[in-house]
């Protein structure tokens, strides 16, 4: 019996020297250690044992058991480990460099100025509102204070359409909707697309955006719009924007201005962005006409208000360093699929 | 137009001012500057001399050699212009000294030396062209320096016309000279005016058929005219402000005409024996002192001497009777025609004058007497021959009506939100020329003619005339006191947002932007015709003038353009189509989403089914809730005649899901596949938002029961679906596809049923129930389990 044991014992060693895969050893585990296998066929040996030697051999069999499961963890857990450093060894180096298809889409860069500037005009309490392309007269002219005969109205720089309507040519042909929808006080903007009729080069296009803003309320003065502009202008350029107004003449203000204001790239030095004169010509603006008011169902007497336009385009133009006015109409992928920012 | 500051000062004392800084103001205060320029800069040392000896260069026929004497010295110069004399005075340009083309040095010309050069105006920077030695016109020791004797240096500065479109004041230089004179608080001297001094009994007979398009007719004879050249002096001035000398009568008119704003004309008085004002009753031509043949519609007011016409009011004089050399006796109109007139006829003639520009401003036509006044003083100051041999004509059909406003100081606070004094007020309006009497708090002011033919009616026009003089830069700025209130964005602008965000962030769409009307020429080439539409009159190029009713071929030309970029790209677009015209005769306009997908890598099939499902995502964004199809015949031509169907979410049918018909398919592109969705956003917006639902998930259990079922080409999901929703089966919680296998005549559908309860673990056989009941439904139809 205990030569038995002896033997089984160097057998075991001899095939576990041999072993050098989990799947070798799973099967010397189900040879020696499995409930039919060669140590349990020892222990049901142990019954032809004489009783006095029972003991003994008990003993030294259960130290072979021991022995065998001992041996086979350590051995199965030196393979494994092996096993990890061989897939380790045998595993690909991946190439972060290697380009990835992102499947981004992208948004027009109209789209995101006008996102950016809304975000603004809304932190400020202003309701953004919608407006349609196709107006009348009545809107875009006559109740904007723009006389029958003025040269804006003239076939040259009006589309008009076969109906009597026409394409808006600007903004503030929604001027007179937003004062009749809400009465004052009101705050509010309006982009919207304008149309002109002229021929398009790199600076001109028939087709652009705008944005209008109106504010009336009780007692609005010069001083709070150059105050209002200065802060709005600082944020839509997301620095300390110094602004100066001069008279410009639109007939539904009164006083109208054009405000310039300090180069933003050179800061007032001079530069070929603004022409050397330290100045742009950013917005039209100025105290609502109270015939404009009036039209709008407004009291002159109670109300006051201004109104100012930005062009949107010429602001995604200087934003992205857009150089040609006609890619953001062209449709082309090339251009607009860089747009992919939020 | 350009201001020369020489002349300004005439007008107002700047002499202590800065002039650069001046100019400035008048960009703050005024009108935009839009370039300053120093004349006279690049001339320095010239000099009055005397050309005393002329003999001809020997080896040159152009050459002259002179002997010039400069009052100190007599100099020998070599000299190419042709008007050369002895005793003729000339300014001499000496060595060390400078022109527009540089230096003056020693130079040796063909051999000989010369000590300097004698200049034409065009060397001087006074005028154009090289016609000679320039005249010297005034008696002045020699060896004075010309810059002495005339006004050479000078200060021009450009202002831009379109900031002057309505200060019809500002079109002459003593309007401009009024605004310095506001800004520095000098005063404005009074013009230098003629008197008409005449006992005859000659009238010119004025009168007119067009009592609408005539404000005012002045006009009178002069006569004993003998000179033909103004002034150099005068010519120097014309010159810079952009005009070039003529002759006497015609600078005279130009002078005036930029002095004071107001056109003249001088008609050779031989030619004038009755002045009428009126229409053409039919076309006819007419030729302009330019020379050139003009068709004169009825609609252009014209001047005529009896019923000779003789000049496009307003515009331009006729050759007939234009002023030539032997001119003595000359009909000077000097009028006021209506603006809107002019303009159209100048812009239906192709011809802006300067005149037509300053009558386009609509001017004060009490300027019409000032300019005969002066136009006498300047005439009779330069050739004292001449006399006036006429009574004043003076036809005045229209007059403004004199405007006076009233209001007090809180008026001006409330608009201004500033504190500017009484004093202030009255002092800037005052030398503005308005009329201003402050009585117990309230300014009654009245305002000048130049400003009140439309420029100034109302109160808040004299807001802006205290605001602009007391300068917006020195504003004390403050934020309004307006009432905090919670704005909330309107809800067309979210779900745009939404529906932009979905396409580009979650489908990688491209966002594009179309013009509003067909592009015929990129139609033509899709073979897409342009369908019936609203059209726009005056659009340059015809083909592009119909307003177009579908975003689809706008976007299919697009992806034409595009096919370069990528073999598979979306793009989109949320825009304005018209569709017709409403019962009111207006546009029907239509905020509309349009889609399109393309590729080379899928199939059209599997390119429609992701339009389908973004369609569904973007439905279920916004609405929460799917929407439905159903096959439709096509609308337009270019849908393809299977697979064009209509979309409904929650019962509002707003847009169209289709592929291309072959024909424009195969023009687009044949090797690729096209998928387009265009969404009525007016009407998807009216369809109702379902509540976001919740539902306490189960705590028992669900049993998950696949049916494969097999249907042939004509089936259709949409059936299969309604066998179960029919039944309306309690416990059936979820219905999902997990398998689409289609080998192009059936489709073989894994569908996932789970059923569950709130109450209790279901038992099989309840399960296995329901099933049977399924399967019997789908039976009925011809649906079949797959074996």
């Amino acid at each position: 019996m205990l030569e038995n044991a002896n033997a089984l014992k160097a057998q075991f060693e001899e095939a576990l020297s041999k072993v050098t895969t989990t799947a070798e050893i799973d099967a010397l585990r189900i040879e020696y250690a499995g409930k039919k296998g060669l140590v349990s066929s020892l222990m049901n040996d142990l019954k032809n044992v004489p009783n006095d030697k029972k003991k003994e051999a008990g003993m030294v069999i259960n130290q072979v058991k021991q022995f065998v499961e001992e041996q086979l963890k350590l051995k199965t857990e030196e393979l494994i480990k092996l096993e990890e450093q061989r897939k380790i060894d045998e595993a690909e180096s991946y190439d972060e460099s290697l380009p990835t298809d992102l499947g981004l889409g992208s948004y027009h860069p109209i789209t995101l100025i006008q996102r950016e500037v809304e975000d603004i005009f809304s932190s400020m309490g202003f309701i953004v509102e919608d407006y349609s392309e196709i107006v009348d007269d009545y809107h875009c002219f006559e109740a904007l204070n723009i006389p029958k005969h003025h040269p804006a109205r003239d076939m040259q720089d009006t589309y008009y359409l076969d109906n009597g309507q026409l394409l808006k040519t600007h903004t503030s042909a929604a001027q007179n909707y937003i004062m009749r929808k809400y009465g004052a006080p009101v705050r509010a903007i309006f982009p919207g697309r304008c149309f002109r009729n002229e021929s398009t080069d790199a600076c001109h296009e028939n087709t652009f955006f705008q944005l209008e803003g109106i504010m009336i309320d009780e007692d609005i003065s010069i001083s709070n719009l150059i105050y209002f502009m200065k802060t709005m202008l600082s944020e839509v350029f997301k620095q300390d924007i110094t602004v100066r107004l001069r008279p410009g003449f639109f007939p539904f203000v009164e006083p109208g201005f054009e405000l310039d204001i300090q180069c933003t790239i050179c800061h007032g030095e001079g530069c070929p962005s603004c022409k050397n004169s330290g100045w742009l010509e950013l917005c039209p603006c100025g105290m609502i006409h109270p015939n404009v008011l009036t039209y709008g169902g407004i009291d002159t007497e109670k109300y006051t208000g201004f109104a100012f336009g930005l062009g949107l385009t010429r602001l995604a133009m200087m934003k992205y360093g857009i150089k040609d006015i006609r890619m953001l109409n062209s449709g082309s992928l090339k251009a607009l699929s860089q747009f992919t920012d939020k | 137009m350009f201001v020369s500051m020489n002349w300004i000062k005439e007008y107002v004392d700047l002499s202590n001012e800065n002039i650069e800084e001046l100019i400035h103001r008048f960009t703050l205060s005024t009108a935009e500057v839009e370039d300053i320029i120093y004349k006279g800069a690049d001339v320095r040392g010239v000099i009055i001399a005397q050309i005393k000896e002329v003999e001809n260069h020997p080896n040159s026929k152009k050459l002259h050699l002179l002997k010039v004497d400069t009052g100190s010295e007599i100099l020998d110069i070599v000299c190419g212009a042709p008007n050369v004399e002895v005793g003729q005075k000339v300014a001499l340009a000496t060595v060390g000294g400078r022109v527009c083309a540089g230096e003056i040095g020693k130079a040796t010309i063909a051999g000989y030396d010369s000590y300097g050069m004698c200049c034409g105006a065009d060397e001087l920077g006074i005028g154009e062209g090289h016609t000679g030695l320039m005249p010297i016109d005034v008696d002045a020791p020699l060896g004075t320096d010309i810059k002495d004797v005339y006004p050479i240096d000078d200060i021009i500065f450009e202002v831009d016309n379109k900031s002057l479109t309505n200060r019809p004041d500002l079109w002459g230089h003593y309007g401009i000279a009024r605004e310095f004179a506001a800004l520095t608080g000098k005063e404005l001297k009074p013009l230098d005016l003629g008197e008409i001094i005449y006992s005859g009994d000659k009238t010119i007979p004025v009168s007119t058929t067009r009592e609408d398009l005539l404000y005012r007719y002045s006009c009178l004879e002069m006569s004993g005219i003998s000179k033909n050249r103004s002034p150099l002096a005068m010519q120097i001035r014309l010159f810079y402000c952009g005009m070039r000398g003529i002759n006497l009568l015609a600078d005279l008119s130009n002078y005036i005409m930029l002095e004071l704003g107001q056109p003249t004309h001088a008609f050779d008085a031989r030619k004038i024996d009755a002045i009428k004002v009126g229409t053409p009753s039919e076309a006819f031509n007419f030729k302009t002192l330019d020379d050139v043949e003009r068709e004169i519609t009825d609609n252009t007011l014209m001047i005529y001497n009896d019923d000779t016409p003789v000049a496009i009011a307003g515009i331009m004089g006729g050759l007939d009777s234009e002023i030539i050399d032997e001119t003595s006796s000359v009909v000077l109109e000097s009028a006021n025609f209506d603006g809107v007139c002019v303009r159209k006829s100048s812009s239906r003639l192709g011809l802006r004058t300067d005149a037509s520009m300053r009558y386009e401003k609509i001017l004060d036509p009490e300027l019409t007497l000032t300019a005969i006044k002066r136009f006498i003083k300047l005439l009779t100051s330069i050739d004292d021959g001449a006399y006036v041999s006429s009574n004043l004509s003076d036809l005045y059909v229209q007059k403004y009506p004199e405007i006076t406003l009233s209001f007090d100081k809180k008026y001006v606070d409330r608009y201004t939100g500033i504190d500017i004094s009484e004093d202030r007020i009255v002092s800037t309006l005052t030398l503005l020329g308005f009329g201003v009497k402050l009585d117990n708090g309230v300014f009654t002011v009245t305002v000048p003619s130049w400003r009140a033919t439309k420029d100034v009616t109302i109160k808040a026009d004299i807001i802006e005339e205290i605001t602009r003089v007391y300068g917006y830069d020195n504003f004390d700025i403050s934020s309004t006191k307006s009432l905090l209130k919670p704005v909330r964005r309107s809800v067309n602008k979210d779900e745009d947002a939404s529906i932009k965000n979905i396409l580009v962030q979650r489908f990688g769409l491209h966002e594009v932007h179309s013009y509003i009307w067909c592009d015929g020429k990129k139609y033509k080439k899709l073979g897409i015709e342009v369908e019936n539409n609203v059209r726009i009159l005056n659009i340059p190029t015809p083909e592009n003038g119909t307003v177009r009713n579908s975003m689809v071929p706008t976007m299919l030309s697009f992806v034409y353009e595009n096919k370069g970029y990528a073999d598979t790209f979306g793009i989109f677009e949320i825009a304005r189509v018209v569709k017709g015209l409403k019962e009111n005769g207006e546009c029907n306009e239509r905020r509309t989403l349009c889609y399109t997908l393309y590729s080379k890598r899928v199939s059209e099939k599997e390119l429609y089914m992701k339009a389908l499902s973004m369609l569904r995502t973007l439905c279920t964004e916004v609405k929460h809730s799917e929407p439905t199809f159903a096959k439709i015949a096509p609308i337009h031509a270019y849908q393809h005649p299977k697979n064009t169907a209509s979309i409904t979410v929650n019962g509002v049918e707003c847009g169209v899901i289709n592929t291309l018909h072959p024909t424009v398919l195969g023009k687009l592109d044949k090797n690729a596949a096209v998928a387009c969705v265009e969404i009525d956003l007016d009407d998807l917006y009216t369809a109702t938002v379902d509540p976001l639902s919740y539902k306490e998930p189960s705590k028992f259990p669900g049993i998950d029961y696949d049916l494969s079922i097999v249907m042939g080409a004509g089936n259709r999901f949409s059936d299969a679906e309604s066998a179960w929703t029919k039944l309306d089966l309690e416990n059936l919680t979820d219905v999902i596809v997990t398998d689409i296998y289609d080998n192009g005549e059936t489709k073989s559908i894994t569908v996932r049923f789970t059923f569950s309860s709130d109450e209790r673990t279901l038992s099989m056989d309840e399960v296995q129930a329901s099933v049977d009941k399924i399967v019997a439904e789908l039976n009925a139809i011809g649906i079949e389990l797959r074996s």
